[in-house]
């Protein structure tokens, strides 16, 4: 297949529904982007009262509402609804979406050296799916009984009696539908992965050659298709239970004067089928930021990351003990206790690939010659954050110990530090390494710094204190704690986590601001700007159709060839043949 | 004001921050400047802030170790004690790799940046090393597992013990009810069909299922009236939702009825529920003997968390749950050991059940042997409540027959 002819495209086709993946990705990289500023909002509101409960700001109530923030104090529907919607958002929309969204589509055809994915018609799909899916999520902000309340797992009975709240109305339903049209489009987008991958790689390019980027989106778009059919037949499953009378989850209710007739389902079911996606969609999250950093760091380190093989194997049994680990969500639901302590072995299992994984980059480090990239610093972010946050999931894993801890301050503590920070940090790096790629421009290296070293001290600053509010006894989820005297510590620490909450929310301007103001105004970005070894390299700055000129690039070599003492440059390209004298790695 | 002072900070900020980056942006033009030539300055500063980063780190994280790190009181329960020790040596364990990881990765990342004159080592593995941090931490985790097991087993052994306390926590949006057995040790039978104004949990009784039929035949004879007398004036969506409700209601009788079966099928009588003892607002405990809680909740799911017990366990409607502690200290002396005479243990829900769901507290109260038995002798039994003042008159008002205004 030669390359093909550029042929006129209307703006529709163009702009709109193309269905070249670079343009997707860029797509779900600024829908991404306008859902994370939502999401970052959210939580800048309800830090505001976690960190000043009842105290009155015109803020609120500017932005809220009487209904919602009558005096300028959030009500605590309001509270509720804000927190779920935050999760949801970040969880799905941001960091699985946007993130796998944006580099898998990116990167896939570009470091494997083909055309196109597999179908451009359905990636065009997965794209449109997503999108409507993110309108509806944000407009059941907007309804008169407000957005989903029930936290971002939405338990039921909870979520599925609206007579238990107001968020149980029709901003759940919202909630319910959006869900559905995000795992189609998460399916559509993760089987063109899948395909692509297996089927379009270039000559020469063996799975042993291939990035750990693209193995990571490769486990992550497995993990997906196996995992969110589940949460989808959930998510239908409590539709049904919410419109039709159904009893899948419910079961000896009494609410509002009445005793319901629905009985043989149970709730602990749906927290089966959520977290078997549940789990898997973890690393979903996390596999693409681990990915993305093992090639900046490498490219950026100029040393080829250190353990290509264990590196391998690791998202491999990452990957596949992510399935068999979701009961450690679900000790104190009344589960068979020694069911329980099964969940508890194979968690802490996982353990040890992710050891391993730390331990590499490390030694990756070790005697490099480290470029300073702000891409580089969201890299070595990630690592300092993946060890911070994976070291608390061993006392959760801990059964005895999550009776204490479980839905305390501690959990989110851990699982923000672990995807609040090292997959937005993946996340961002993944941005400012492939932005010259992705829209022929550089972004200001020095806003990049002091975004970076604000994120990074910010992030800390929020997160690491939850650690001591959650060992005190705080359950997550509440909306005032002065009500507790043994909660002191939670006063205590609240408004100084809140500022950090509120300065590191104000540093990502500086991000949105290089972000737009590059893509425009930037300095016109060089064809490999940080002289890195991988294929979307050798593509031309200006994105055309089919990606290569002409034929596409043979591989004769694996990615990481940096500083190779056999070499001249500290680089060496996967298209440079072997030397006579040279091993394939 | 004050909101309006931040807004134009910000706003300030950014203009400054925007302002400042054209400047940079054309003095870089004028250097000749590109962005992807770091320079030896600018790779060197983030070495170092990477470096002073780490001490900051360290101390901060330090600091926390000792300001907050033990906020919780001692274990006020037996298995507790053991949770803590547990939580000890994890600690312990997580804090050294912390420690030394996060070294490593500063210090590298300091010690290496770039210069133009050397070049990277060429490492790309080494199966000695890893082999040494694939075992190292699988001996590690062997040993935290099986640790932690052997905890976990023991907090939810199966066999009690000789005379343990057994009562039931029963949960609901917003408040928790406490039942203690009578003088029989049991707990009656109860179902969420016989829930009614004054009966909260549904106990069951021969009198309270005819009681409680009686009162639905009496809902449905007034809807039924309601139909007859201002059906045709009404607007047929309100008539579908009254004989909808008369439906509900009418299914609500069959339940009630399978109810009154299982009870011939089984004991003849529902006796053991009349003298058990319905508390709310506190949960009191003997000190010293083991207490089996079995939780329920009547709309969704709740959690019982108390954190001085290092004790937890989900409300489920539908499903009862169990946990079972031995309280170790009372309050009395948890006040003398705190220095605190307002000191009160607290069961709390842990479990986001609705609008409310942080003020759903019940206080713990550990006492003496005497002084519970004592406590417990006050109490009123299920059926001297019934005979008195209908317990919660709120809901007593809701299940007689409301206006079936569905917007």
């Amino acid at each position: 297949m030669a390359g093909h002819a550029q042929h006129k495209e209307s703006f529709i086709s163009k702009y709109v529904f193309s269905q070249d993946h670079k343009m997707i990705s860029r797509q779900f990289l600024i829908t991404a982007v306008f859902m994370g500023i939502i999401a970052v909002l959210l939580s800048v509101l309800f830090r505001i009262q976690l960190g000043w409960p009842g105290e009155s700001f015109e803020i609120l109530n500017a932005l809220l509402g009487d209904r919602w923030a009558p005096g300028g104090v959030m009500n605590q529907n309001a509270y509720l609804a804000l927190v779920t919607i935050h999760g949801t958002i970040m969880v799905f929309f941001v960091l699985t979406g946007g993130l796998s969204g944006t580099f898998s589509n990116l990167l896939i055809p570009l470091q494997i050296g083909a055309r196109d994915m597999a179908s451009g018609f359905l990636n065009m799909l997965s794209y449109w799916f997503f999108f409507v899916s993110s309108v509806i999520m944000i407009s059941s902000l907007f309804i008169e009984t407000g957005a989903a309340s029930g936290g971002w797992t939405v338990y039921p009975p909870l979520s599925a009696l609206p007579q238990a709240m107001p968020g149980s109305g029709l901003g759940m339903t919202m909630w319910l539908l959006s869900m559905v049209l995000f795992v189609v489009s998460s399916l559509l987008g993760g089987l063109n992965y899948i395909v692509t991958i297996v089927n379009l790689r270039t000559k020469g390019l063996k799975m042993t050659r291939l990035p750990l980027t693209i193995w990571a989106f490769l486990v992550t778009a497995i993990l997906g298709v196996l995992s969110f059919p589940v949460l989808v037949s959930a998510v239908v499953l409590l539709l049904m239970d919410r419109g039709m009378g159904t009893a899948f989850y419910l079961s000896n209710i009494f609410i509002d004067g009445e005793a319901l007739d629905v009985t043989g389902g149970s709730p602990i079911l749906y927290q089966h089928l959520f977290w078997f996606l549940g789990h898997p969609e973890v690393y979903i999250v996390l596999l693409p930021a681990l990915g993305i950093s093992s090639e900046v760091i490498a490219t950026n380190a100029r040393k080829p990351i250190f353990g290509y093989k264990a590196m391998v194997g690791s998202i491999l049994a990452i990957g596949f003990l992510s399935f068999i680990v979701w009961g450690h969500h679900m000790f104190l639901t009344g589960m068979s206790p020694w069911l329980g302590g099964l969940f508890v072995i194979t968690t802490l299992l996982i353990a040890i690939p992710s050891a391993v994984k730390a331990f590499n980059y490390i030694t990756t480090l070790w005697r490099g010659n480290i470029r300073y990239t702000p891409a580089m610093l969201f890299s070595i972010g990630l690592v300092s954050t993946f060890v911070s946050g994976g070291l608390t999931g061993i006392i959760l894993a801990d059964s005895a110990l999550d009776i204490n801890v479980h839905d305390t301050y501690f959990v989110v503590a851990h699982f923000h530090i672990v995807m609040g920070m090292s997959a937005i940090f993946g996340m961002m790096a993944g941005v400012y390494h492939w932005f010259p790629k992705m829209f022929g421009k550089m972004m200001n290296t020095k806003l990049g710094y002091v975004h970076f070293w604000l994120t990074f001290v910010c992030g800390y600053g929020v997160f690491f204190p939850m650690h001591f509010v959650g060992l005190a006894g705080a359950p997550r989820r509440y909306y005032d704690y002065s009500n507790f005297e043994f909660l002191q510590v939670a006063l205590d620490l609240n408004p100084l986590i809140s500022v950090f909450a509120i300065v590191g929310a104000i540093a990502q301007i500086l991000f949105l601001y290089n972000f737009f103001y590059s893509i425009f105004r930037g300095q016109a970005a060089v064809q490999n700007p940080w002289k890195s070894n991988t294929l979307e390299w050798t593509t031309p700055v200006e994105h055309i159709h089919g990606n290569w000129e002409g034929d596409l690039p043979v591989v004769h070599r694996w990615p990481y060839d940096y500083s190779n003492p056999q070499h001249e440059n500290d680089f060496v390209p996967q298209t440079v043949p072997l030397g006579p004298d040279e091993k394939d790695h | 004001m004050f909101s309006l002072l931040v807004l134009i900070t910000i706003v300030l900020g950014v203009v400054a921050a925007v302002q400042l980056s054209k400047v940079y942006q054309l003095a870089a033009k004028l250097r000749n400047h590109r962005e992807e030539d770091i320079s030896l300055a600018d790779n060197k500063m983030n070495a170092w802030l990477m470096l002073i980063w780490m001490f900051v780190f360290f101390a901060g994280v330090i600091y926390f170790y000792i300001a907050y790190g033990d906020y919780l009181p001692v274990s006020a329960s037996a298995h507790g004690n053991d949770i803590d020790m547990l939580f000890t040596v994890n600690v312990v364990i997580i804090t050294i790799v912390f420690f030394l990881v996060h070294l490593f990765l500063f210090y590298f990342s300091w010690k290496y940046y770039y210069r133009e004159d050397r070049k990277a080592f060429f490492f790309a593995h080494s199966t000695k090393l890893e082999l040494i941090w694939t075992i190292i931490p699988s001996i590690v985790l062997a040993f935290m597992i099986i640790f932690g097991l052997r905890i976990w087993n023991d907090i939810t052994d199966v066999v009690a013990s000789e005379n343990p306390v057994r009562l039931e926590v029963y949960a609901k949006q917003f408040d928790w009810t406490i039942r203690y057995p009578g003088a029989d040790s049991e707990l009656g039978f109860s179902n969420y069909n016989l829930i009614s104004g004054t009966n909260p949990l549904g106990i069951a009784s021969d009198e309270l299922i005819i009681e409680k039929i009686a009162e639905l035949d009496e809902e449905i004879l007034s809807i039924e009236k309601k139909l007859k007398e201002e059906g045709d004036f009404l607007p047929p969506s309100q008539v579908d939702a009254l004989e909808d409700k008369i439906y509900r209601l009418q299914r609500h009788k069959l339940r009630i009825n399978d109810v009154s079966t299982s009870r011939e099928a089984s004991s003849g009588e529902f006796k053991a529920g009349k003298d058990d003892k319905l508390v709310k607002g506190e949960l009191h405990l003997p000190l010293g003997r083991e207490v089996e809680f079995i939780f329920n909740s009547r709309d969704v799911i709740h959690s019982a968390f108390m954190p001085h017990f290092r004790a937890q366990m989900n409300a489920v409607p539908g499903i009862p749950t169990r946990f079972k502690m031995t309280p170790t200290i009372t309050t009395d002396s948890m006040r003398v050991m705190e220095d605190n005479p307002n000191f009160d243990y607290i069961l709390l829900c842990n479990k986001v059940c609705g609008a409310s769901h942080n003020n759903m507290a019940v206080k713990v109260i550990i006492e003496s042997e005497e002084e519970y038995q004592a406590w417990l002798e006050e109490q009123k039994t299920f059926s001297e409540s019934l005979g008195g003042e209908a317990e919660e008159t709120d809901e007593a008002e809701e299940s007689k027959l409301e206006p079936v205004a569905e917007k």
